[in-house]
């Protein structure tokens, strides 16, 4: 089932245009990876879905986006409320200068998720859980998060990021500053978390697409060269440009 | 390696010897520079933290202070009469002395002289009737004199003490009658014409007034125009050209802002003259664009990923701003305003434009008395002739000095240890 629909959409840098025509379709419950080589638009993209380009006030985005019917490309949306639904975790871990508890609180905070103190202590437990983290973390939950370790650091991230339940997740090269461990420890995360979210994920290691993903988009040059099933676009892609990038001949 | 090349490394090295040296050089200068300073201003200034006395007796008789009752209440004593009395204490160190020449000796004592003598009474009332010893304030001549600053051997004619006076001081220092003490009047005095009374006290409070009413203009006006500009203004010509404003704002002479307060502050809003109020609005306008310019460094340190964060959590520009960008800046702001102030605090321009520079003989209680500041009180001391004032110029400065590297240290401390560490 379709969660989200992109129609043609064109993103603009002032007078550079970014994305060309973009047209996809992101499953519910699936883990969708978005390759390409640097600069090639596939962040840009995954920045349209939660309107994180607002911030770039350069940046026009142009085209239809649809979540479950709900036009995100648009004037009137509650950007507030889109991005309680689709969070975000970014390249390099960035819990807020706070405390554990705080960082994973605070949407839950912001939003009136939480009713009373015992409410928000299970939301905490239950999303640092979630984010393998909780075993780590639970005897020093008023330590500063920027104490942790990288992996920890973006472990928490994503438990900050799913403690508001959001419906999609989207992940911006969440590994690249993680060593290997780590980053399988994450790999695994994603794995269990497609059980309840749609995951979009922007990645530069091939063989990490190839690892979680069901569906793979080929990025290149602001264009979406191909888009199918993981094992489709690795084994036998119909696309010579996605071929020779798959197996490194470029890129 | 061939010599050509050995002579390219040995010069290389020499340059570099060469550029540390002239480095260290500066340093030296600039380290002299500084300690020549304060030399002068130690050298001359320490003594103004002593006070001389002159140790005398005095008679509280009845019948001299017009006193009747039998046992007289606080009232008759505040009201007696202290005259007498006091002109025999000083008159008793020479009973010899011809009655024409007697202000030989008063001029050897404050001319408050009376008033000490009725402030004992009245702090020990059972003194009356008595004869006992009570230190009187020396006058700045016989001061400068005790302390070694005032030479005696140039011709009796230009000497401000005559010899008869260098007698008597001799003979109550052989005795010692001459006390010298830590100089507490200094702090608590208000100005005054005379060296020997002139203290710090109304300058000091009119400094500490100027600088609250500095800070509670310019901080809140100043935080707020460096988030709205950092964090919600569009970028445009528009906020550039403010951008660029501020900035000149800055630069431009503190007695520009002193004719703004007078021609504004005074002349159209009638606020009273000569005021820290005054004052403190004037410098506000000075420590604004400091400000400004050291919230909005300090917004801009903020790292965009922070903000991506809470923006991504779904928190709006507002939430994003004050949860997380403005609580981490806040070192950085605070700092920058102790130092705008601290800046604020050596100003003497503006304030002699807006009256400041009046001569106050009373402490201020409130920001809208009349007072001065510190360095204005450096300016009128400075250009006042007696020789008590030198010392008084070199302690004021002192006194500032002191007030400003207190300040600077806690913009430091506060930079230091609130400062959040991001990896």
């Amino acid at each position: 089932m379709s969660k989200i629909k992109a129609e043609n959409v064109n993103v603009y840098y002032g007078s550079k245009q970014a994305l060309f025509d973009v047209s996809i379709d992101i499953a519910e419950k699936e883990v969708t990876a978005l390759i390409g080589p640097s600069g090639c638009g596939k962040s840009t993209f995954l920045r349209c879905l939660n309107r994180m380009n607002d911030v770039i006030e350069i940046c026009r985005v142009e085209g239809s986006i649809k979540m479950d019917n709900l036009e995100l490309n648009s004037r009137k949306l509650d950007v507030v409320r889109l991005r309680e639904n689709v969070g975000m975790v970014f390249q390099k871990p960035n819990p807020f200068p706070k405390t554990i508890y705080e960082n994973v609180a605070y949407g839950p905070t912001i939003h009136g998720i939480a009713q009373s103190k015992e409410e928000m202590d299970q939301i905490v437990e239950t999303s640092l859980k979630k984010a393998a983290l909780w075993n780590e973390v639970k005897d020093r939950l008023d330590e500063i998060g920027t104490g942790l370790s990288g992996g920890q650091q973006q472990r928490l991230c994503i438990a900050r990021a799913i403690s508001v339940s959001p419906e999609v997740i989207l992940m911006d090269e969440p590994c690249s500053a993680l060593d290997p461990i780590a980053t399988a420890q994450i790999e695994e995360l994603i794995d269990d978390l497609k059980k309840e979210v749609t995951i979009v994920i922007v990645t530069h290691s091939m063989s990490q697409a190839a690892r979680v993903s069901q569906k793979t988009g080929f990025f290149h040059l602001g264009k979406l060269i191909e888009f199918g099933p993981t094992d489709k676009i690795f084994k036998n892609p119909d696309n010579q440009q996605t071929q020779d990038y798959i197996t490194g001949r470029f890129g | 390696m061939n010599s050509f090349k050995k002579n390219l490394l040995k010069k290389r090295y020499n340059a570099e010897r060469r550029f540390q040296w002239y480095g260290k050089i500066a340093i030296g200068l600039a380290l002299s520079f500084l300690a020549v300073f304060m030399f002068q201003i130690f050298s001359k200034g320490y003594s103004a933290f002593q006070k001389t006395w002159i140790v005398t007796e005095v008679h509280y008789d009845k019948e001299l202070l017009l006193i009747d009752a039998e046992s007289p209440s606080k009232d008759d004593l505040e009201n007696a009469d202290y005259y007498d009395v006091a002109y025999k204490a000083m008159t008793s160190l020479d009973p010899g002395l011809p009655e024409e020449e007697d202000r030989q000796l008063i001029q050897m004592v404050s001319y408050k002289y009376e008033t000490e003598v009725k402030d004992l009474l009245l702090k020990n009332p059972d003194f009356l009737g008595k004869i006992v010893p009570i230190k009187l304030t020396a006058s700045d001549d016989v001061d400068q004199v005790h302390k070694g600053n005032y030479p005696r051997d140039i011709p009796e004619k230009n000497r401000r003490v005559n010899d008869y006076q260098l007698q008597i001081y001799d003979m109550l220092n052989e005795r010692g009658d001459i006390l010298s003490e830590f100089n507490i009047s200094f702090f608590t005095s208000p100005d005054s014409r005379e060296a020997e009374l002139a203290g710090i006290a109304s300058s000091f409070m009119g400094t500490v007034f100027s600088i609250l009413v500095c800070l509670a203009f310019s901080f809140p006006v100043a935080v707020l125009a460096a988030i709205y500009l950092e964090e919600f203004a569009p970028k445009n010509k528009f906020t550039d050209f403010i951008e660029v404003n501020i900035n000149n704002l800055a630069a431009v002479p503190s007695i520009v802002f002193g004719l703004l307060g007078l021609g504004v502050l005074l002349a159209v809003f009638n606020l009273p003259r000569s005021t820290p109020l005054v004052g403190g609005i004037t410098l506000s306008l000075m420590t604004l664009p400091t400000i400004i310019i050291a919230a909005r460094a300090s917004l801009k340190a903020v790292p965009p990923s922070i903000r991506e964060a809470a923006l991504a959590m779904g928190a709006s520009n507002m939430q994003t701003t004050m949860h997380h960008t403005v609580p981490l800046s806040m070192p950085g702001t605070l700092s920058g305003t102790i130092i705008g102030l601290a800046q604020a605090l050596g100003e003497t321009a503006p304030l002699i434009l807006i009256g400041m520079v009046a001569f106050v003989n009373t402490i201020p209680g409130t920001p809208v008395d009349p007072a001065a500041s510190l360095p204005v009180q450096i300016y009128i001391w400075s250009e006042s002739a007696e020789r008590g004032f030198v010392e008084k110029v070199s302690a004021c400065i002192m006194v500032l000095l002191a007030f400003l590297i207190l300040m600077n240290l806690a913009a430091q401390i506060v930079r230091h240890k609130f400062e959040k560490k991001w990896s």
